[in-house]
């Protein structure tokens, strides 16, 4: 990987006089650059998880990545070719090649032009939608893996997903357990996913897995994906979600045999239970969580989070749709428009909201100091007064300063 | 500031002193250089007693031809910011791994990849794309100006507007930490009370209409006033690109504009409309600012076609392959470009119908454009190829945007880009084709058209460094995002933990490096350029044997561009009427009627930053205030009658006298 191409040029001698080694520099540049792409890929073989992924749903995708690159690599390699051959062949100094200045028309060409791509196109076009029908991450699997179809009586583990600032929970109904940041699912089991978030949107992703989906407040998608070998895989969010972002990992862990059953066990042995207060707690924003294990957890839980009722008093979004296909409340909704509102709850408890700097909160926008809570490395590094805002933290807002004066709840 | 809090916040909104980050050595070491840069070159603007033609000749000028100028400046400045911003985040995620924090805190690197994207597509990328539209399309058509030259330095003020209020964000208080398009509910007021977000709303609404206006005003340009006998299918192919771009600006930016306002009615007045309770939909956002955000794309790419068409015809001395079918081509490209928008979100989780069916459309642009590149492959056929930088830029092009027009095409497969969305890869793939095509495009342009609007030619050495730097560097810097992508790596986090990655990030940061050394290389460039205009002095005006009309006025054009409106009989005028022997006329000059210069849209732009400025941290008096004076300047400004005047013919007869001299002492 040496860049000689960088400079291909003496420094002297003006432009006119250069000119015969245009086309052979840019032909040489352009090799060169292409060379380079072969090597990424040998070096590359280390650890691609996209491209080789340990579960099914993730090996189908990866399958059709490959498909169609190589489909349109038939296209993109001639014309590549043919961009290099040209400019070398028809560069002014080479008075042998044809000059032909009157020729720009030639319907046979031009029919092959459209046509050419349209075929690749028609080709891929049908790729797309079967395979974005068979491999739609809301539809229950077929297979756990080539050549072995679901057996009628597996029912899928279900594990429901909150995305929370800034960290995971895994819900087990069927174990009646919870966890943060991390994920277990026994090899060959179908598991199907049912997703939300507590405050913004993020991406559910675990690459070796299956595809990723958005994990949206009040909304819940689905996943529907199976691990074929045993392992402990990264998790990620893979759409930013604020300052705790890049720390929103987790991971999950494929598991064999009785690994599984264990793994539900020593979560039970280890928890606490999960209550509302708990998770109200739980819900403020906070990064780099450790991993927990939560024994039980509260009824209904999942549910109302995501109905956006997680929080004592509010009502459920399921309620008002309820109202609301009967027909509505009238006049009398008024009533309930405070218990619907939610996502100001942080600056009611008189927290922080996630992505506050000055002036909603003390803090200055592009400072060292962290809020309190955030980031615990950091945190220390503030203890140890090395930095200058750190002998004076800002007193905690007022509430009425938090929220822009319009929004006020009166 | 002041004691009693009431009367502070009736003053001074919710600005305080504490907004202004004095103690972070980055933003003081900016400071600094922008203090000093700023002082110098007001210093320089006294020394050289060029505040009043300043002031005369550019600020207040009317001139498309200054006004395209005035606007690739504004994009080169801009790009200086936003390459900063790049290395920054280059460097931050090169070093942070492992128990390395990096040197950037999380919401102050949040800022920086959000003011990244902001300030490179609305910035750098659109005043490029304008200033080339405003400089060429008049003179390509053979017109004297735009359909409105008042309109045109009022979009180029405002635009100059946005980018300033972007500019304060930088030392008072703080840009948006959402990401380049300010999804809510990230983005609303109880997720982002600070400032940020409304610095992006209100820097992108002012800017945003000045888009619109100049949209506007190309199109009313290219249907009215072109010259005699320039029928549609005559027109030069960039004029084409430039029409269909402005087409979709008028049709694209008031979806950018309605749907900032309705974010900015959560954020101010409580509204629902993008909120997570109370009936909110985030996901409208999605879409609305999308179907606004892939006609953008378009918008930026059509035009950088355009200039790859001229250019490959000129260097290649050879009328364009295929012209009618490269029209079509960019025609089904426009329209196309509404039906695809959702193909940003397939992993919302629409449906396999839905997904398909945006995914089989996107695929479907890939024809029309895979006909562009196979016309200008066909016009490099049998052809004579001079490989000037123009020429040079457009080959790179060819190579670069095939393999990112690859990658494009595979993310438009949903279960595909299930795994590859929002990770380096998707990162890796548009820079692939926003630097490989419009910027490499907008370089070609500069240095095909410098000659044209100063009268000498650019640097050769100096732009060939740049070039190789840049093409070079930019595969150093985005091939390793793709493996990286590959390796499930997301955008926009600030540190990892795996240590295996870190030298891919490495390779990029050098990557960009070199792209530095390409930017710097391009600064020399001007400089060496503007030192030796004498030796570089093109006295013909048509120093690359051009085939379009900017080629048969002098260079740089006089103020009037033509003395006499050309006729046009083929596609390739110029060199349909050098091939007849065409000769300039000498005599029989007319006084000219030209349209004259005013500061009202300089005025209103300041206005407009002070009255974002105000609407930002709540000034409420001063918006109004600042509202009001734009109302009475605009009236005003109506009532204004004197607004033309005629270049006398004796002045005609000397500019032309002086070509005429100039083309006779030097042929």
């Amino acid at each position: 990987m040496t860049i000689p191409a960088l400079c291909p040029f003496p420094r002297s001698s003006s432009a006119s006089r250069r000119r015969p080694s245009y086309g052979r520099g840019i032909a040489r540049g352009f090799l060169r650059g292409l060379l380079l792409l072969p090597l990424f890929g040998m070096l590359a073989g280390c650890n691609l998880v996209v491209m080789q992924p340990s579960g099914d749903v993730a090996l189908q995708q990866r399958n059709l990545v490959l498909a169609s690159v190589g489909l349109m690599l038939l296209i993109v390699v001639p014309v590549i070719a043919l961009t290099l051959l040209f400019a070398w062949r028809y560069r002014a100094t080479n008075t042998d090649a044809v000059y032909d200045p009157d020729w720009h028309h030639s319907t046979q060409l031009e029919v092959v032009i459209w046509t050419a791509p349209l075929f690749i196109i028609i080709a891929l076009g049908a790729l797309t939608w079967i395979s974005t029908h068979t491999l739609d991450p809301f539809r229950a699997l077929r297979r756990i893996e080539a050549g072995r179809p679901v057996m009628a009586d597996v029912k899928p583990l279900t594990v429901e997903v909150v995305a929370l600032d800034w960290k995971w929970l895994f819900f087990y109904p069927e174990y009646g357990i919870a966890t943060v940041n991390e994920l277990a699912a026994p090899v060959d089991r179908p598991i199907a996913f049912k997703i939300t978030a507590s405050s913004v949107m993020n991406a559910f992703y675990v690459p070796a897995l299956a595809g990723m989906i958005y994990a949206m407040p009040g909304m819940q998608t689905q996943l529907h994906a199976v691990i074929n070998k045993a392992g402990t895989y990264d998790g990620l969010s893979s759409h930013y979600s604020g300052s705790g972002f890049s720390r929103m990992t987790f991971k999950f862990h494929g598991l064999d045999g009785d690994g599984f059953d264990q793994w539900v066990a020593k979560a039970k042995a280890q928890g606490s239970p999960l209550t509302r207060e708990g998770y109200i707690e739980l819900e403020k924003p906070s990064e780099a969580v450790a991993v927990t294990y939560y024994a039980s957890v509260a009824d209904g839980l999942y549910g109302s989070i995501l109905n956006m009722c997680a929080l004592p008093g509010k009502m459920c979004m399921s309620e008002m749709m309820q109202i609301d296909a009967k027909g509505g409340a009238g006049k009398d909704s008024r009533e309930n428009r405070e218990r619907l509102r939610y996502d100001n709850r942080h600056i009611q408890q008189g927290d922080e909201a996630p992505g506050a700097t000055t002036p909603a909160s003390g803090r200055a926008p592009k400072s060292e100091g962290s809020p309190q809570g955030l980031a615990p490395d950091r945190h220390e590094h503030q203890l140890h007064g090395n930095d200058p805002h750190a002998g004076h933290p800002k007193p905690p807002p007022e509430r009425d300063s938090v929220a822009p004066p319009q929004r006020s709840n009166d | 500031m002041l004691s009693n809090p009431d009367l502070q916040r009736l003053v001074f909104g919710r600005f305080s002193l504490d907004d202004i980050p004095f103690h972070e050595p980055i933003l003081q070491l900016t400071f600094a250089i922008v203090a000093v840069g700023g002082l110098v070159v007001l210093g320089a603007i006294t020394y050289f007693r060029f505040w009043g033609p300043l002031w005369r000749d550019w600020v207040t000028s009317v001139d498309h031809k200054k006004i395209g100028i005035m606007y690739v400046i504004l994009a080169l400045v801009m790009l200086l910011r936003g390459f900063a911003d790049a290395i920054m985040m280059r460097a931050q995620q090169a070093v942070a791994f492992g128990a390395n924090e990096g040197y950037l805190p999380p919401h102050h690197y949040d800022q920086i990849f959000t003011a990244h994207g902001v300030i490179m597509i609305f910035f750098v990328a659109m005043p490029f794309v304008t200033g080339m539209m405003n400089y060429v399309v008049p003179l390509q058509i053979g017109a004297r100006d735009v359909a409105f030259p008042f309109l045109n330095n009022f979009s180029f003020w405002m635009t100059v507007s946005g980018a300033v209020t972007i500019m304060i964000s930088l030392f008072v208080g703080e840009f948006a930490r959402t990401g380049w398009l300010a999804y809510p509910p990230l983005s609303g007021a109880d997720m982002s009370p600070g400032v940020g977000v409304d610095y992006y709303i209100w820097a992108l609404q002012i800017a945003g209409i000045g888009t619109l206006l100049s949209g506007i005003n190309l199109i009313a340009t290219i249907v009215k006033m072109r010259a005699p006998g320039m029928t549609m299918m005559k027109l030069p192919i960039f004029v084409w690109t430039s029409l269909c771009t402005n087409v979709l600006i008028v049709a694209a930016f008031p979806i950018l504009t309605a749907v900032l306002a309705l974010l900015s009615l959560d954020r101010y007045v409580g509204t629902h409309f993008f909120t997570n309770d109370l009936g909110g939909n985030p996901m409208m956002y999605f879409n609305l600012i999308w179907i606004w955000g892939h006609p953008e794309v378009y918008i930026l790419i059509l035009p950088a076609f355009g200039i790859f068409s001229e250019v490959t015809s000129a260097f290649c001395g050879k009328r364009l392959f295929g012209y009618a079918s490269m029209v079509y081509a960019t025609v089904v490209i426009t329209i196309l470009s509404y039906l695809v928008w959702l193909h940003h979100f397939f992993t919302m989780g629409s449906g396999a119908d839905v997904n398909s069916f945006f995914g089989i459309t996107t695929m479907i642009i890939s024809i029309p454009t895979g006909a562009k590149i196979f016309n200008w492959l066909f016009t490099m056929f049998r052809g004579r190829i001079r490989f000037e930088l123009p020429m040079m830029w457009t080959v790179s092009f060819m190579v670069t945007f095939t393999i990112g027009g690859m990658t494009g095409v595979l993310l438009a497969v949903p279960p595909a880009d299930f795994v590859l969305h929002n990770s380096l890869f998707l990162i890796a793939h548009f820079h692939n084709v926003i630097i490989g095509g419009v910027l490499f495009g907008m370089f070609a342009g500069v240095t095909y058209w410098f000659p044209k609007a100063f009268g000498f030619k650019l640097d050769p050495f100096w732009g060939h460094m740049s070039f190789w730097f840049w093409t070079i560097g930019f595969y150093f810097a985005f091939m390793p995002l793709y493996v990286l992508g590959l390796m499930g790596v997301t955008r926009r986090a600030n540190h990892f933990d795996d240590p295996s990655l870190q030298i891919w990030f490495v390779i990029a940061a050098f990557g960009a490096v070199l792209i530095l050394f390409g930017i710097l290389s391009m600064i020399m460039q001007f400089v060496v350029s503007i030192k030796n205009r004498e030796k570089l002095r093109d006295f013909t005006g048509d120093p690359w044997d051009g085939r379009t009309l900017e080629w048969s006025t002098s260079s740089p054009p006089p103020d009037y561009n033509f003395a006499f409106t050309p006729v046009i009989h083929d596609l390739d005028a110029w060199s349909d009427m050098k091939k007849r022997g065409y000769a300039r006329p000498l005599q029989g000059f007319k006084a000219i009627h030209m349209p004259k210069n005013t500061g009202t849209g300089a005025v209103l732009g300041v206005l407009s930053i002070a009255f974002s400025f105000a609407m930002i941290w709540y000034i409420w008096w001063l918006a109004a205030l600042a509202f009001a004076a734009m109302f009475l300047v605009t009236v005003l400004h109506t009532f204004n009658y004197n607004r033309d005047f005629h270049i006398p013919a004796d002045v005609v007869v000397r500019s032309e006298g002086q070509r005429t001299s100039m083309m006779a002492g030097r042929a």
